[in-house]
């Protein structure tokens, strides 16, 4: 079974990606935009930058809603990016009209991840497979179309041609449809191939069988590749490099060899810890980070993953909302009474979710602030090791509330680890 | 063993009707679930996994018929009432389904739902001792109480399908069905649920039936496993025995196929579960067997138990005075296009 | 493709779909042939130099009856089908090209265009389609002089906003599936994406749509003819004209000059809505039904496990 062949070393950058932002407006209620409230925006791609070489496999990682579709969509120009350019052999995508972009859908081609849904269900293969052929002038009668046509569904194995030309979406397997939708795009002759989750909604017998098609494909065509994923194993298996994202950003990436062997970023190590193994000796004593990937509207603060990240410390960005999630947690674990004795203190917990670094708790109407200075101390006693605990600088009671003060956040950026680069401040000069 | 089995199921066949004549989607399965044990069923898609797993309790789709007996504590769940039946899922047979939200009422808060189904079970019982219930089982789940009136949608999907498992388990059920219950989830999510899952075992004496496609998620939070090829229990045993030295071809073979961290080889099985309204005969995983001899073709393997607790139906292990003269020669098989897959 | 639903289709809506087109196919044959089939011309009221007896009963000779003004009540019939099925297909295949495009291109482009376009037909729509069609018809006999051309036009301007707000919609969700992307991902402009790829998907509910309009187009014209609107008794045979003319006669107990126009429109109306109503069922896949089966478990002979 072949493996992946090296990529030339000293190749030609195929695409240059620069800063790219993409956010998406979203529509509030009809009455919010009649007073012109914002109804805020989704952070989708967040200021990512990267590049690729000519034959590489880049993959992208990362939980759903990290982003990883959207970058994959602004890369070929079909989400106008709000910031950055993605510029493709010199030409940047994101300053092209429509029209002036249709010529370069030639070198670039998506794959996507429902095959079902990307396929014309009134279309039979032969013309949908034909059809970049057709919209870009580049046969000259049936005949040559049709031989073109063929010889891609042969390529990507869907033999004898005849079975298969005149069949519509809905009469082949999932495996089959993606097939097709593979011959559809590497019947331009494209040079990069962007494949958003091309195994993900196959059965895991089939996912094998088009991942080494892609294999194939990719050393035959001499295809660069930007593989989305988010499952570990097959980025392993298929990529040269692999970048992890986190709510439209990248915190980690590096060649695959490292990340895997030596998961710089607590993200990714927690992913990795985290995808299950069919091996018989494995047991089940990990940690898993807590909670959920939050909303992207509103981001956590300072590292959006300080709220799960286990080794998070003072500058991560913490701020009121931890404090509310910390004390839900505690209370999860308490019997009712207690739980019910402790919520009586708060006047309103949902004034807990602000950001910044003061947060101030106001008593409910018969309690005192201390109580809950003292609450917070008692929390704190009884698990010292929390993270939270060392971006509090100082708790007091000040005008009838309870003030908390956090260290103030910063944001991390990318900086360079051996081998790739890491966004976090373990790995900042500054804060070792 | 066979004793303290809480739900026995002797020779199920659930089977659909349709236009080109029945599907049978599970056809002659034997299976036993004992207190507190947690058993995986894997295979490919269109094996029957889902099928079977509503089969056990007793909850078919219109327009199919079961066979055989489901017997829940000594009961064949087939012979009672539609009334006794769901009598008893609840309190005793449960099961929590792939999409959370589509299961949960949008327009009811949580505590709602907990309300009606313990009201539903349980008519005498009081609202505090629902609230307190309700709120124990959450907080095993990691719903905080401060969640308790929010309604369906202000929660991630991650939390309901914590949500549905704490439903699932509020009234104790001594069997519970999960069907592909982390498939819609992200990674680390369905590494938490899983973990909560085979924590259930310890804290619960529920029995459990865990249906997934993924390898994986058995080896680590299944005691047993139970593989399943073209409406048939193929094997059956304890998940790290079976998984350290699969006996069947189709679970050696499917194994193989996993790609996981440690893949450095892609591999396959060629071909396609079959269209169970005319399945192959004789063994159904003949035409895809890299191991078929002529015995497979003509037929039905016998059920043998290499080891005590473990099961497997495949020629390879005989009995060998059944196989017959030239019964273990090679079968020939015919080619399978690169193409014919699931 | 289209047609595979149809002929697979079963039980009640085969059956709807059959009868609907029976009696619609043999208004059809009305229309094509009524030179042939009718024994006058719709305006005859004499044959070989005699006139025809006034308010005739049903006869040998005039089957149906004479009106008032010794017109073959059979004949008008006859060729009322052709009047009604001139204008039915006139004003539906105009209203498919208007709207079906409109919806199109408002579902695609979305913005400004959309909103406008939403605007103008939900305000069309509004208006009681009986009086919009009045005051058009009426318009239109002034500019483009009497005939069946007015009728049909008013009524077209009546169910645009139909046919433009049902593609618009599917429109609207169909072009986030992922095969508009892809189409876009492989370089395919707007017109291509439209006629290509969201055309043959959207105009699926089209048929339906179209069918029970004509249905409810033989109404409308034949109110306007009752109401005088329509068109004129020298140009053609009108079934809601004749209706009008006959309510004078229903009270001196003449009853065939009513009657026979009047179960000609419901008869019609009845075979296009059971065309429409069973074209629903077939091609509507939320109302399609999976075909059950009754399956039996064949019995074991080794064991006990017996079928149910
Ligand atoms: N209601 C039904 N009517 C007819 N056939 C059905 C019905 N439900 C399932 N089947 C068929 O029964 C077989 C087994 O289906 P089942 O859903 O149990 O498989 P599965 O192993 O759970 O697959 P998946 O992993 O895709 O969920 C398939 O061939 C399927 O098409
Ligand atoms: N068209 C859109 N409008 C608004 N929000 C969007 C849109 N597309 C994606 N998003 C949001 O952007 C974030 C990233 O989405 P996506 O790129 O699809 O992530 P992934 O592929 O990793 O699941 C999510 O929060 C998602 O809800
Ligand atoms: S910066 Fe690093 S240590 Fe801090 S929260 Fe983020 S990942 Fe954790
Ligand atoms: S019985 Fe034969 S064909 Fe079936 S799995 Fe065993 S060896 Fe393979
Ligand atoms: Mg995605
Ligand atoms: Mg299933």
């Amino acid at each position: 079974m072949p493996t992946r062949p090296e990529p030339a070393a000293g190749a030609a950058t195929v695409l240059d990606v620069a800063d790219l932002r993409v956010h998406f407006e979203l529509r509030g209620s009809f009455l919010g935009r009649l007073l012109g409230r914002d109804a805020g925006s989704v952070q989708a791609v967040d200021g990512v930058t990267l590049s690729l070489r000519h034959g590489e496999v880049l993959g992208l990682v990362g939980e759903s809603g990290s982003g990883k579709t959207t970058l994959g969509r602004a890369l070929l120009g079909l989400v106008r990016p709000t910031a950055g350019s993605v510029c493709y052999r010199g030409t940047d995508l994101a300053g092209l009209r429509q029209a002036q972009l249709r010529p370069l859908r030639q070198r670039i081609q998506m794959v996507f991840q429902d095959p079902g849904a990307a396929l014309n269900p009134a279309m039979d293969i032969e013309t949908a497979v034909g059809h970049p052929l057709r919209i870009h002038g580049l046969v000259r009668d049936r005949d040559e179309l049709r031989d073109r046509v063929h010889d891609a569904l042969r390529r990507v194995g869907l033999v004898p041609v005849e079975r298969f030309a005149s069949k519509y979406p809905a009469e082949l397997s999932g495996g089959q449809q993606q097939r097709a939708v593979l011959a559809r795009a590497i019947i331009l002759g494209p040079e990069l191939l962007v494949a958003d989750e091309p195994v993900s909604m196959l059965d895991m017998s089939v996912r094998a069988k088009i991942l080494e098609l892609m294999l194939d494909l990719r050393r035959d065509l001499d295809l660069s590749c930007v593989y989305i994923t988010h499952d570990l194993a097959t980025a392993k298996f298929f990529c040269d490099r692999v970048a992890i994202m986190y709510l439209g950003r990248i915190v980690e990436i590096g060649p695959t060899e490292r990340i895997f062997a030596d998961p710089a970023h607590p993200y990714t190590r927690a992913l990795l810890a985290a995808v299950p193994e069919p091996d018989p000796t494995r047991t089940l004593t990990r940690q898993l980070p807590r909670g959920e990937v939050p909303d992207g509207v509103d981001p956590p603060g300072g590292c959006s993953f300080h709220p799960r990240c286990p080794h998070a410390f003072a500058p991560c960005g913490w701020e009121g909302r931890d404090v509310r999630a910390l004390l839900e947690q505690r209370w999860t674990a308490l019997d009712e009474a207690d739980y019910a004795a402790e919520q009586a203190l708060f006047a309103d917990l949902a004034e807990l979710d602000v950001r910044g670094s003061r947060l101030r708790i106001r008593p409910a109407a018969s309690r005192s602030a201390e109580s809950i200075r003292a609450l917070l101390e008692q929390v704190r006693v009884g698990d010292p090791d929390e993270p939270l605990w060392r971006g509090v600088r100082q708790v007091s009671v000040a005008d009838g509330a309870c003030v908390v003060d956090f260290v103030e956040g910063v944001d991390p950026n990318l900086g360079p680890v051996d081998e790739g680069a890491v966004a976090c401040h373990l790995y900042d000069p500054a804060y070792r | 063993m066979t004793d303290e089995a809480v739900l026995r199921v002797r020779d199920l066949r659930v089977w659909y009707g349709t236009e080109r004549g029945p599907v049978r989607a599970v056809d002659g399965v034997d299976l036993a679930l004992v207190p507190g044990e947690t058993l995986g069923v894997v295979g490919e898609s269109g094996c029957g996994k889902s099928t079977l797993g509503r089969g056990l309790l007793g909850l078919l789709p219109e327009g199919a018929k079961a066979g055989g007996e489901v017997r829940f504590r000594g009961t064949d769940l087939f012979e009672l009432s539609g009334r006794a039946l769901r009598e008893l899922r609840g309190p005793e047979l449960g099961m929590i389904f792939q999409d959370p939200l589509t299961r949960l009422n949008p327009l009811w808060r949580v505590s709602e739902h907990f309300e009606e189904l313990l009201r539903t079970h349980c008519p005498d019982i009081s609202a505090e001792q629902i609230r307190h219930r309700s709120l124990a089982t959450l907080r095993r789940m990691g719903i905080p109480p401060t969640r308790y009136r929010n309604y369906p949608h202000e929660f991630s999907g991650g939390m309901r399908q914590r949500i549905m498992i704490a439903l699932g388990l509020v009234l104790n059920p001594a069997v519970l069905v999960a069907d592909e219950p982390t498939t819609s989830l992200d990674v680390l999510v369905e590494a938490q649920i899983i973990r909560l899952l085979a924590d259930l075992r310890r804290n619960f004496d529920t029995a459990l039936l865990l249906i997934t496609h993924n390898l994986g998620i058995v080896a680590e939070a299944c005691d047993r496993v139970a593989v399943m090829y073209a409406g048939h229990v193929v094997e059956t045993g304890d998940a790290r025995e079976v998984f350290a030295a699969p006996a069947h071809p189709y679970t050696r073979e499917l194994l193989r196929s996993t790609i996981s961290l440690s893949t450095t080889g892609l591999h396959y099985i060629p071909g396609a579960p079959p269209d169970l309204v005319d399945p192959p005969p004789a063994c159904r995983f003949h035409p895809r067997c890299p191991d078929a001899m002529q015995v497979c073709a003509t037929r039905d393997p016998v059920t043998v138990s290499p080891r005590p607790g473990h099961r497997v139906a495949c020629w390879l292990h005989g009995p060998a005075e059944q196989v017959g003269a030239g019964g273990d020669a090679p079968l020939v098989r015919e080619e399978i296009d690169v193409a014919d897959e699931a | 493709m289209v047609w595979a639903p149809i002929r697979s289709s079963r039980g009640l809506p085969r059956w709807l779909l059959g009868a609907g087109c029976t009696i619609t196919l043999l208004f059809v044959v009305l229309a094509v042939f009524a030179p042939l089939i009718a024994p006058y011309d719709f305006d005859t009221f004499s044959a070989d130099g005699q006139r025809f007896a006034q308010q005739a009963p049903p006869s040998a000779e005039h089957w149906f009856g004479t009106t008032v003004q010794a017109l073959d009540v059979f004949s008008r019939v006859v060729f009322g089908a052709r009047t009604a099925l001139e204008v039915v297909v006139l004003s539906v295949a105009v209203s498919l090209l208007v709207g079906v495009p409109l919806g199109l291109v408002s579902g695609y482009f979305g913005r400004w265009l959309d909103r406008l376009l939403v605007l103008i037909t939900d305000t069309v729509f509004s208006f009681p389609p009986l009086l919009l069609a009045i005051v058009l018809s009426f318009l239109l006999s002034g500019l483009l002089g009497g005939g069946v051309a007015p009728a049909a036009l008013a009524i077209t301007v009546v169910y645009v906003p139909q046919y433009f707000r049902v593609v618009r919609n599917t429109t609207f969700s169909a072009k986030e599936a992922s095969y508009v992307e892809a189409a876009r991902a492989i370089g395919a402009g707007p017109l291509t994406v439209i006629t290509r790829y969201l055309f043959s998907n959207v105009v699926q509910s089209v048929p339906v749509i179209a069918t029970l309009n004509a249905a409810d187009a033989i109404l409308t014209l034949a109110g306007l003819g009752f109401l005088g609107y329509g068109i004129q008794p020298t140009e053609a045979a009108e079934w809601g004209y004749d209706i009008q003319r006959a309510i004078a006669d229903a009270g001196a107990g003449i009853w065939w000059t009513g009657l026979f126009p009047g179960l000609a429109i419901v008869l019609l109306v009845t075979g296009l809505t059971l065309v429409g109503e069973g074209l629903n069922e077939t091609l509507n896949p939320t109302l399609r039904r999976r075909r059950l089966l009754p399956v039996t478990l064949p019995t074991r002979d080794t064991d006990a496990g017996g079928s149910r």
